[in-house]
């Protein structure tokens, strides 16, 4: 007996595999994949770098601006800006205005003889819409020489007030886990939003696959024969676990190719890049600046192993979790636009996890934090939003084990519809039809 | 002994009962049809036996032992609905489905080239489905069916879809395999098209088996000593009364044809055939026999007004 179910296991995970195989050669070998995953190493560093190049030229070569200042009160600064050069111009408003309609320059600046208590009647002229940030720069220097006005009513000395200003640099320590950390939000944030996100879109695209070839199978009819030699359960398991694979190695794939290309680039650039020297350089600079004294002892308390363990921990049960119902949704339908009525209710919890990041930023220990990373169909994208400001023990822990359970519950749910779902045809499905489904007998 | 021998099984669905007590036995080395209109009740039969659904009452057993995952890799089967991965090539489509059987990799690439070969598909193994005709697409539906050399082959609607050509290569390889000692159960609503094929017989109706038996037994259970005649010249009232002119019609150049009925059971068709030559000419005497699609009308109009 313990032979025969010995013999039994080993052929459930014979067949798991070749299933597993199947899924995953057969989409490692399209062009597609080889495509993107060339492509995109290649595609993100270059639009990043295309975009951020583009900005500084933009910024360089941004023609200051003339704008026209009829100045009534006299009061108006019209020292130049990196951006805008002021041009006082006398003379009545409408004069003014029919020299500006006829030059080529950017402005007409309106500035009344106000009262310095309560200054209104500024107006700007131009040809165009102004944008938000001209707007704002503009009143910021009128602000600013209203200021320095009321400083001369009032006879305060202007350096005076310079010396009174102080910078002063916050240092945040976390407590919690028994031993004082340095904690910094940017970089917390920066971590949890990037993991929270990647967790987002593998979730999504490989969720899709997984639905994709279930639809697949089922239209080009290969299913009924497949299911007389494996088990759907088999079936399932194996086509999710194949598509894992195939996102994993591609991800590992572009981690190796970005690794090699920033080496290449920047041997050939010249760059001294060894790890070694660029360590003890940004010591030696740590030592003058506590800028980079500061950034160095944040880069060090930054628990990685912790974040890439529960990264991969959250990576996997997500995407069991949602590749599952992605499957039972795939079975259900015979059209790919069939299955847009299901998704929804898989996407909202999606996007409340993507949505909630800002509040869990903001407030990482909140209520909304804490719900959003404990239920497990948000808690892979919130949590990696939470985890590198610090989470409690047990939070951590309950969270991972309700996630396990959670997907046990979600493969379970989904291998029940999808056994019966992969053998219908022409059958209109609604919610109904899904329960009937999964109350069935085997 | 029985290749297959399923007893009592029932299965019911929330609305319908699929099949209602059923007992078929299919002794081993025979072509079986299983008949029946759709909805009958078929494919759930044979979804049962290829263990892709379960009974709810009932029990199957293939040579003896009760179903069990070992006897995957002893069947085939070609499901009403079938294809194939159309973005698969079709050396690794074959190997794999050989390999889902338990075939060991080596041996299911040996085969599939092997059965490539036979049927003069080989330039195409490393070809995607899409690309391929539909008829070789059948062709590697076929093959993929018998890779296995398996010893029970069940083919739901197997000529439905295919052409001509490829439904008489598959009926001569079934026969073939037959010869070599595989069990054929063929499922089909197109009774005439398989009755030439089957030796066996189980007629379903309504998720009931309502008749099954070897195909002469039940043939001659449904004669009725009736003949097609064909003469020349008239036989109005040169027969005795054991005998009954069912039919009559009249054709070109005096010739007719009648359908004669002997009544009285001492007699003979040979006393039928002095009667009538010693009064006409007689060209053609044939029994007339029933198709398996008129015994399966009777059968379940009989049912019907009873």
């Amino acid at each position: 007996m313990k032979f025969l179910s010995q013999k039994w296991k080993e052929e459930t995970m014979d067949k798991l595999f070749l299933v597993l195989q199947r899924e995953f050669m057969s989409r490692v070998k399209k062009r597609s994949f080889l495509l993107t995953t060339v492509l995109v190493p290649l595609i993100f560093p270059a639009l990043f770098g295309g975009l951020i190049v583009l900005m500084k030229k933009e910024d360089e070569s941004a023609k200051q601006q003339i704008i026209h200042v009829l100045d009534k009160s006299g009061k108006f600064n019209t020292e130049s800006t990196e951006k805008y050069s002021f041009v006082s111009v006398n003379g009545d408003l409408e004069t003014a205005k029919s020299a500006f309609t006829e030059s080529e320059d950017y402005g007409l600046l309106y500035i009344p003889n106000f009262d310095i208590e309560s200054p209104q009647g500024f107006t700007l002229y131009a040809k165009s819409n102004p944008n938000f940030s001209t707007i704002n720069s503009i009143e910021n220097k009128i602000e600013s020489s209203i200021q320095d006005e009321k400083l001369k009513v009032y006879e305060v000395d202007k350096e005076m007030l310079d010396r009174l200003k102080t910078s002063i640099d916050l240092k945040s320590l976390n407590i919690s886990e028994g031993e004082e950390k340095e904690s910094d939000a940017g970089v917390s944030f920066g971590i949890g939003y990037i993991t929270g996100f990647l967790i987002y879109i593998f979730m999504f695209a490989y969720g899709g696959q997984v639905m994709q070839g279930v639809i697949e199978e089922k239209s080009s009819k290969i299913v009924e024969v497949i299911v007389s030699t494996v088990k759907p359960f088999q079936l399932m398991m194996g086509k999710i676990l194949g598509v894992a694979s195939v996102g994993l190695f591609q991800v590992i794939i572009w981690v190796v190719l970005m690794g090699t290309l920033f080496t290449v680039v920047t041997g050939v650039l010249g760059l001294e890049m060894p790890q070694q020297a660029q360590l003890s350089e940004a010591a030696e600079m740590a030592q003058n600046s506590p800028e980079a004294e500061k950034a160095m002892r944040l880069f060090a308390s930054i628990p990685f192993t912790k974040i890439i363990l529960t990264f991969i921990f959250y990576f996997i049960g997500g995407y069991l979790l949602y590749g599952s119902l992605f499957a039972a949704v795939g079975s259900a339908v015979d059209t790919a636009s069939e299955a847009q009525q299901f998704m929804f209710p898989i996407m909202i919890p999606l996007i409340a996890g993507i949505v909630g990041m800002s509040s869990i930023i903001n407030n990482p220990d909140g209520n909304v934090s804490f719900w959003l990373s404990i239920i497990p169909f948000t808690s892979p994208i919130a949590m990696m939003g939470r985890i590198g400001f610090g989470v409690p023990a047990w939070e951590l822990a309950l969270s991972m084990v309700l996630l396990i359970l959670g997907f046990i519950g979600t493969v379970w749910l989904a291998g029940r519809i999808y056994r019966v779902g992969i053998l219908m045809h022409g059958t209109k499905v609604n919610y109904k039809v899904l329960a009937k489904w999964f109350m069935m007998k085997n | 002994m029985e290749a297959l021998k399923a007893t009592n099984i029932t299965k019911r669905y929330a609305e319908h009962t699929a099949l209602d007590n059923v007992d078929i036995s299919i002794p081993e080395g025979s072509i079986y049809g299983l008949l029946g209109p759709n909805g009958a009740g078929k494919t759930t039969f044979i979804r049962i036996i290829n263990q892709i659904i379960n009974t709810d009452e009932g029990e199957v057993r293939i040579n003896g032992d009760l179903l069990n995952a070992d006897h995957i890799s002893m069947i085939g089967y070609l499901p009403e609905e079938r294809g194939l991965y159309k973005k698969m090539k079709v050396g690794e489509q074959l190997v794999y489905l050989g390999q889902l059987r338990n075939l060991p990799r080596k041996e299911a690439i040996k085969r599939s080239k092997a059965w490539c070969e036979k049927l003069g598909i080989y330039e195409w193994w490393n070809k995607k489905i899409e690309d391929l005709s539909k008829g070789m697409a059948q062709k590697i539906q076929f093959i993929s069916t018998i890779l296995n050399e398996p010893k029970l082959i069940i083919l739901d609607e197997p000529f439905s879809g295919f052409d001509p050509v490829n439904a008489n290569l598959i009926k001569d390889e079934i026969l073939e395999l037959r010869e070599k000692g595989s069990t054929i159960i063929f499922s089909t609503h197109r009774m005439e098209s398989v009755e030439e094929l089957c030796d066996h017989i189980a007629l379903i109706n309504n998720s009931k088996k309502i008749l099954e038996g070897t195909k002469k037994a039940i043939k001659d259970s449904y004669r009725s000593n009736t003949f097609l005649v064909d003469h020349k010249g008239a036989v109005n009232g040169s027969l005795s009364n054991d005998f009954e002119v069912l039919g009559h019609e009249v054709l070109e150049d005096e010739m007719h044809k009648s359908i004669i009925q002997i009544k009285n059971g001492k007699l003979s068709p040979n006393d039928l055939l002095q009667n009538l030559i010693s009064t006409t000419e007689v060209h053609s005497f044939i029994e007339k026999v029933p198709s398996i699609n008129e015994i399966f009308i009777s059968k379940v109009e009989g049912g019907n007004n009873g």
